[in-house]
């Protein structure tokens, strides 16, 4: 019933072009040839020369191979027996389970209109004080976990997706190691947490342009969830793997490079899967949460500098902790005044006092001679560091809190923290106050 | 309509090529049709009989043969009463309407309106018959909110007019004839309450320019006080991402002393706009007592939306500030952000094959931008009126470096930088301008001696801090500590602000000029301490009591109470009086 062309005119990388008629743009097409049978994307159409990307890749691909164009975009099943299993960038199963075929829906779908979104309102708690206490994820932001190579990011995706308090966890997984996509599996599967999850896993292994599908198929099956009223934690990573799988599409494409080799688009194709990100009003939410690795541990390389444009704040991963300059949740504003009074005091008194210990640590390095108050600062950052900043440390929001007044009170007069008044009076730990208060 | 229309050759992203047989203008809008779709598109290069267009939505499912309808006109916006409290897309469609009609997501092809043209309007005449008008010129007024609406003479009717009859008050929807105006010829034409005007073309409807004076203040202190906007300026605010460039803009959109304030949210996150979507209509402007939604428009083109129509966006907001200026209003425009727009061109000069400049950016970035800022300024009307736009723009510059061309380029057209640290916003010290690299050329609301001198101690505070990394605290003399101590003080209580403390957030004139006024008084006072430990404690423990002292309203009694204490504090160490 469709027809079938049979003459690939140019191959290049992923690639191939042909002469069809009737070719709707970002239709999908079947590209057979001896070496197997693959799926293929629509990217161009100039006059009566179409442009497919195929998904497996070029290699393979005969001059004679057989296309077959299927009238209709890119989809992917959805149903509640998508839990707990393990899918390909296309869809296909990974794990041993049955393939789903039913119910198949669009994949990249438009975008909320933002006059039907709403001001998030819940806060996603993840058992994590330098989460929970200092940057707060809210039910619809978009966060990326910006780290190098070599730290714990896949780790600590891992933990939240463990304790996070969500209904359903869709894990992207974009250029993994098997070793890392057999450790999410495992880890899920060995904590019960694979029941609630679904993966989508891109294995480094595995043709790029499937990497290219992971964010939409996750973003799309996320989205029908949230529909249902769940509440979805997207995880992706890495998204530098799949920004740089962009690239390579562009450049064989040839366009023109705009920095770095990556293509010109680079910011509006982050932001249209960022952006799936959404609390529905009477509905349930999206939240991703996307490990993004900076090559050469450099924030201005163009992946996580626009990443850092389209998000709603970042987390920084450095010597695996999560480090409190320059993390920031920018929606944490909207849900710290609504858990206890003295989260937000708490919050910046704690972050302003670490910077300054830092500060005195560097000149602690150089040599300079300590002042009291530079001693009052180290002890302080010691035990901030132990207690808190661990990311081995799991309690609820308010024991960390607590523990926050303890530790500030183990260091410092109450005047000296700069914190107001009616605080102090409600939240210092007594046994502490009982010390001499020096004043000139 | 237009019956002219061309075949699609070819499609690559959002570009088609049509072939087409009848003239075209450059810049015609015309739809691809597909099926039941219609999209809207718009020429922008032409070659023999091939025009590239780009489409303003998703193009998946066009194919080569499909048809385009030529529309005979450039892209334009609506331009009438009922524009206030509007969210539209960067075409001026209506997003509440299509939230009711389509459900949670945006659909393409479809197009509404921008105004409703079945409500009703109060119409009051003003011109009187056989006067002669020109474009621009006052017909007759509508309340709109709280504003008396001027119905105008349509900007695009060049030359002199004898008016020949105007419509009695009454109750007037937008389509009908509320005037009938005679050209020097003796043709008749019909004047409705609508127009349509161009959104790429300024309107010039005035009698002069004049030199932006008056402070536009927006209650946030360090800019009010040390880099301030005037009324009709411009200015813009780089950064990078995380330093709080769209909370700045949020709160001035907020309190600052305009009449009317239009929001382009442009390729930046739609989280943001739903914050003032939502909140506005909630919150009461100082000003009038009324709800600040009353006096807000919105042009939203999130990030997440059709890339080629965020370049409109920004016109269609700029267009419909200059109508609002022509009733004699100040109307401030506030575009997060530029580089998004500036994005866009770049996207499309890639697809177009243009020969890149910097970082791949189109080689007329520069001229686009500074023919954008040029729309803003204060304008004496033909009546003798004075009405302003004020643009606000923020640029994300990549990787925060403000070498790059788009924060260059704005640069070189704008009267005031606020350029935003990524050193401060990590410090928590918000609102994150970098008092030592940012500039304004407007006055200030506070004596020019005074900003000089607070301007100076913070220098001399940052070189004596950069000295102390080298030396250490112990290698520093007392002197210079307190200079030290003091422009930290003065960053502490009046450079930060705290943005979700409800007296705080906003600081007025008179209280800019009075706290203001005494803070630079504290720091010319000479101070004697033992020694640094002693310094340092007394200004923690006046800098808490500042604080405290920021948060209270001026007229509560504690404001005198706390401004007393200080007093006290001073007297203790100084000859402070």
């Amino acid at each position: 019933m469709y027809k079938v062309f049979t003459r690939i005119e140019r191959i290049a990388g992923n690639v191939v072009m042909l002469e069809a008629d009737d070719v709707t743009y970002r239709e999908l097409a079947e590209v057979t040839s001896s070496q197997g049978s693959s799926l293929a994307q629509v990217i161009r159409i100039d006059g009566n020369r179409v442009y497919l990307q195929v998904f497996t890749g070029g290699r393979g691909v005969s001059t004679d191979a057989h296309v077959r164009f299927l009238g209709k975009n890119m989809q992917i099943p959805f149903s509640d027996a998508l839990m707990g299993r393990v899918f390909t960038g296309g869809g296909l199963p990974r794990d041993r389970g049955p393939s789903i075929t039913q119910n198949m829906i669009d994949i990249g779908g438009p975008s909320v209109n933002p006059a039907k979104r709403i001001i998030p309102r819940n806060m996603v708690r993840t058992g994590i004080p330098m989460i929970d206490v200092f940057n707060t994820l809210v039910e619809s932001q978009k966060l990326p976990i910006f780290s190098v190579a070599g730290e714990p990011y896949n780790q600590l995706l891992a933990r939240i997706s463990l304790q996070a308090d969500v209904d359903v966890i869709i894990l992207g997984g974009m250029g993994l190691k098997h070793d890392d996509y057999l450790y999410f599996r495992d880890t899920l599967e060995d904590q019960g947490a694979l029941s609630r999850s679904v993966l989508f896993i891109h294995t480094a292994a595995d043709p790029t342009v499937e990497c290219l599908l992971v964010p939409d198929v996750s973003l799309a099956v996320a989205e029908r969830f949230a529909l249902e009223g769940k509440r979805v934690l997207v995880l992706l990573t890495d998204m530098t793997n799949y920004a740089d799988s962009l690239k390579e599409i562009a450049i064989t494409m040839e366009q023109i490079p705009s920095n770095r080799g990556y293509p010109g688009d680079l910011y509006s194709q982050l932001a249209a899967r960022y952006e799936k990100a959404v609390d529905f009003d009477d509905a349930g939410s999206i939240t991703v949460l996307a490990a993004t690795t900076m090559p050469g541990d450099d924030v201005t390389h163009p992946v996580p500098d626009n990443t850092g444009y389209i998000t709603e704040g970042q987390f920084y991963l450095r010597n695996g902790r999560i480090e409190p300059f320059g993390s920031l949740s920018r929606l944490k504003q909207l849900v710290n005044d609504k858990t206890r009074e003295d989260h937000r005091n708490i919050m910046n008194t704690m972050i302003q006092l670490y910077a300054a210990y830092r500060e005195t640590m560097e000149k602690q390095a150089m040599g300079f001679r300590m002042s009291p108050w530079d001693l009052k600062l180290l002890k302080y950052g010691e035990l901030f560091e132990k207690e808190m900043m661990d990311l081995s440390v799991n309690i609820p929001l308010e024991e960390a809190l607590d523990l926050g007044w303890k530790i500030l009170a183990e260091c410092f007069e109450p005047a000296e923290t700069g914190l107001p008044t009616k605080l102090i009076d409600g939240f210092w730990p007594e046994t502490h106050t009982a010390t001499t208060e020096k004043t000139d | 309509m237009s019956d002219n229309t061309g075949i699609i050759n070819g499609i690559n992203g959002n570009l088609l090529q049509v072939e087409f047989e009848n003239p075209v203008l450059q810049n015609e809008v015309g739809y691809a049709l597909t099926g039941e779709l219609r999209l809207k598109s718009e020429v922008i290069r032409i070659n023999g009989t091939r025009a590239e267009m780009q489409v303003f939505e998703d193009t998946s499912g066009l194919s080569v043969g499909d048809r385009l309808e030529f529309s005979g006109e450039l892209l334009s916006a609506e331009l009438g009463p009922g524009l206030l409290t509007q969210i539209y897309d960067g075409l001026q469609n209506p997003l509440p309407e299509l939230a009711e009609k389509c459900g949670y997501f945006l659909k393409r092809g479809v197009y509404f309106d921008a105004l409703n043209k079945d409500g009703s309007w109060a119409f009051t005449p003003v011109a009187e018959k056989q006067a002669e008008v020109t474009a621009g010129d006052t017909l007759g007024t509508v309340p709109e909110g709280m504003f008396s609406h001027r119905i105008m003479v349509p900007f695009r009717m060049t030359g002199r007019y004898i008016v020949e009859e105007v419509a009695a008050e009454g109750e007037y929807t937008l389509k009908d004839t509320i005037a009938k105006l005679r050209d020097t010829a003796g043709k008749l034409h019909d004047v409705t309450m609508l127009q349509h005007w161009p959104v790429k073309i300024p309107i010039r409807c005035y009698n002069e320019r004049l030199r932006p004076s008056d402070p536009l203040v927006t209650r946030i202190r360090i800019i009010d006080t040390l880099f301030p906007v005037a009324r009709g300026g411009t200015y813009c605010i780089p950064g990078p991402f995380g330093a709080g460039k769209t909370v700045l803009q949020q709160i001035t959109s907020r309190y600052a002393d305009v009449d009317i304030v239009i929001i382009a949210a442009c390729g930046e996150r739609a989280g943001e706009v739903v914050e003032t979507l939502r909140e506005f209509p909630e919150l009461t402007d100082p000003r009038t007592g009324k709800s600040l939604m009353e006096r807000t428009l919105i042009i939203c083109n999130t990030s997440s939306m059709p890339v080629a129509a965020r370049e409109a966006s920004v016109y269609t907001a700029v267009t419909i500030a200059e109508y609002y200026r022509q009733m004699s209003l100040n109307v401030l425009l506030l575009a997060d952000s530029t580089s998004r727009w500036a994005q866009a061109l770049r996207e499309v000069s890639g697809r177009l094959e243009e020969i890149p400049g910097e970082e791949a950016f189109p080689a007329y970035l520069e001229s686009v931008i500074a023919s954008f800022y040029e729309r803003g300024g204060t304008v004496r009307l033909n009546d003798g009126s004075i009405g302003s736009i004020t643009i606000g723009g923020t640029v994300s510059p990549a990787g925060g470096n403000f070498d790059e061309p788009v924060t260059q380029s704005t640069l070189k057209v704008v009267g005031a930088f606020h350029g935003l640290s990524r050193e401060r916003s990590d410090a928590r010290r918000y609102p994150a301008l970098d008092p030592l690299e940012s500039w304004s050329k407007y006055p200030s609301v506070v004596s020019g001696d005074d900003v000089q001198y607070a301007r100076h101690i913070l220098r001399q505070g940052n070189e004596v801090d950069q000295m102390m990394k080298v030396v250490g605290e112990e290698g520093t003399s007392l002197d210079d500590f307190i200079v030290y101590l003091k422009s930290e003080y003065l960053d502490d209580t009046y450079l930060q602000q705290d943005a979700f403390h409800p007296v705080d957030a906003a600081t007025d004139a008179d209280r800019q000029k009075y706290v203001f006024g005494k803070l630079v008084k504290i720091l010319k006072t000479p101070m004697t301490f033992e020694d640094k430990e002693k310094a340092r404690h007394f200004f923690q423990k006046l800098t808490q009591i500042t604080k405290d002292w920021n948060q209270v309203a001026m007229d509560e009694e504690d404001f005198t109470k706390l401004d007393d204490t200080i007093g006290g504090m001073l007297a203790e160490v100084t000859e402070y009086v």
